[in-house]
């Protein structure tokens, strides 16, 4: 009994130690960035009025719907694009970076530091790196958006590869299987449906970085959104909001459904 | 069919049924179930829809060749020839602070709301039209780009810390919320069965069973939003003019075309994530 209750005793003082030190952390942190509760939760009630009044699409923004839906639909592509062809590098990639096809130990080292590069640089300073040489073109949101997706698939790829394939990969290196019948017979088949949950969440993240990096380069739905908020045109703004709520939405239902039936 | 029989021999007649052979009479080896099938399926539809994508995309008849000659030539003079210019180390480091603290700030705000959320759409904490309800909220915030969330907000906070906190919660907010959720639904029921026996209310149940069961999960969920609310902060401050590093970036890119500095500040922010995520995986080690 005496150890129990010291158990609890010892919980009680933790988590009162972890509020406090929470409570701290939100203050100064506050007011380094000079931000204020009270005026973050008081913006809520104006926010919430704004958006009724204004982020309503009337009849001016729903004539251009046929424009945002061929920028949505182009913004769509160039998501499932982007990680499809970053999957496939990733994933031959990601095979030096795997501990069981046990390659070498320097490449294997190598693959994971530049996976944690690509991954760890902004996606916005690849945008805007890329804005130099291919300017206001659809190449620079793909490249800027393969970069960080290469890097992210690389290291989720590893983990899936070392998580799914070990036991397999044993077997078949124990019947002789050279190293191109070990990535064909036991790795791809056994990691495959790990694969394609990530490659199906990167297209629905992809799908909203690639807004944000149309603001920065002007391309894209981003480019679309950024024009009408500029003009002050907010209807025709929350329509594209809303298009977008609506696409991602689909996206994330069909790719539910599907994750259900792969991995089941 | 008949002459593959006799060269290859043939099973039992019960064996033979549950084998399934190909044209030349050879035993199929690979499962033919409706997860591979469906799987197949997929990558056959994601490759037409990246060849459609290449094929519709207006390339604007670029220069592929002279504008990835030009792209490696930026690479290198970003990444081997980063220097400082404009900013001191002092004032970028002083950024780079406010950009983790508009990333906690979020984290914090986001985790306490969400924490409170997560209880009205747990299957297993409450009932059904509430978790409906929550859950289809919470995909609907989710699906705003965060980006998106910190403009709306600043029409009516105007662009400052106090619409990036507030969009950047809002994301945060509804992805945890949905993360919280899936680890409390994960928890053993005969802790809550137990408890609920013995008569414990409400809150007892949540503050003695769920919390402790459910709290390295949490808190590892917890720390990695607090990953991406940080890379978050530095796009908001290039993209929605929210302050922090983000903007320093945003000002040597866009505006001065500056790409020393423009490299000086990536490796800042590189060096300063790994750092975090060395010290948030401390953290999640510790909680186990």
């Amino acid at each position: 009994m005496e150890k129990n209750a010291d158990i609890f005793r010892r919980r009680k003082l933790i988590y009162t130690a972890v509020f406090l030190a929470v409570i701290v952390i939100f203050a100064a942190t506050s007011w380094v960035t000079e931000f204020s509760l009270v005026k973050g939760a008081a913006s809520f009630p104006d926010a919430a009025a704004w958006i009724a009044e204004n982020l309503i699409p009337d009849q001016e923004a729903l004539e251009r719907l046929p424009r945002i839906l061929d920028r949505l639909l182009e913004t769509a592509l160039l998501s499932v694009a982007v990680t499809v062809v970053a999957a496939v590098f990733a994933f031959f990639f990601s095979l030096l970076g795997s501990g069981i096809t046990r390659i070498n130990g320097v490449v294997k080292r190598l693959v994971r530091i530049v996976a944690a590069f690509f991954r760890n640089v902004p996606d916005v300073v690849w945008a805007m790196l890329l804005m130099f040489s291919f300017g206001q073109n659809i190449l620079t949101g793909f490249f800027a958006l393969f970069f960080t997706t290469f890097g992210l698939l690389t290291r989720a790829f590893i983990e899936t590869v070392d998580e799914v394939s070990a036991s397999c990969v044993e077997a078949l290196e124990a019947t002789g299987a050279n190293f191109i019948q070990l990535v064909f017979q036991g790795i791809i088949p056994s990691s495959l449906a790990g694969i394609t949950t990530w490659v199906l969440y990167m297209i629905e993240t992809n799908i909203r970085s690639s807004t944000l990096i149309g603001i920065l380069t002007a391309t894209g739905i981003g480019y679309l959104f950024d024009l009408y908020y500029k003009r002050l045109d907010f209807s025709s703004a929350s329509l594209v909001i809303l298009s977008i709520v609506v696409l991602v939405l689909v996206i994330e239902t069909a790719s539910n459904r599907i994750r259900k039936v792969v991995l089941s | 069919m008949t002459d593959m029989a006799a060269v290859r021999p043939l099973l039992p007649v019960e064996l033979e049924k549950a084998v399934s052979r190909s044209r030349s009479g050879k035993i199929r080896i690979a499962a033919k179930n409706k997860s591979r099938l469906a799987v197949n399926l997929l990558i056959a539809v994601l490759l037409i829809l990246t060849a459609a994508a290449f094929l519709t995309f207006d390339y604007q008849n670029i220069d592929f060749a002279e504008a990835v000659l030009e792209t490696l030539h930026n690479i290198k003079t970003v990444f081997l020839e980063p220097e400082l210019s404009r900013d001191t180390v002092g004032g970028v480091l002083y950024q780079l602070l406010v950009t983790f603290c508009l990333g906690t700030l979020s984290t914090i705000l986001g985790a306490v709301l969400a924490f409170f959320c997560s209880l009205l759409c747990a299957r297993n904490l409450a009932g059904p039209v509430s978790v409906n309800v929550v859950k289809s909220i919470i995909a609907v915030v989710r699906a705003v780009p965060t980006v998106l969330w910190v403009l709306i907000f600043a029409v009516s906070a105007g662009l400052g810390s106090v619409a990036a906190v507030v969009g950047l919660t809002f994301h945060s907010f509804a992805y945890l919320t949905k993360a919280y959720a899936e680890s409390i639904e994960e928890i053993d029921p005969g802790v809550i069965e137990a408890l609920k026996a013995n008569g414990a209310n409400y809150w007892q149940i949540v503050c003695q069973a769920v919390v402790p069961a459910a709290i390295t999960s949490m808190v590892a969920w917890t720390f990695m939003r607090f990953e991406i609310n940080f890379a978050n902060a530095v796009a908001m401050g290039a993209a929605a003019g929210a302050g922090g590093i983000g903007f320093n970036l945003f000002m040597a890119g866009s505006f001065y075309f500056d790409l020393h500095e423009m490299g000086m500040l990536t490796y800042i922010v590189v060096i300063a994530v790994v750092i975090l995520e060395a010290i948030s995986t401390k953290i999640k080690a510790k909680v186990k």
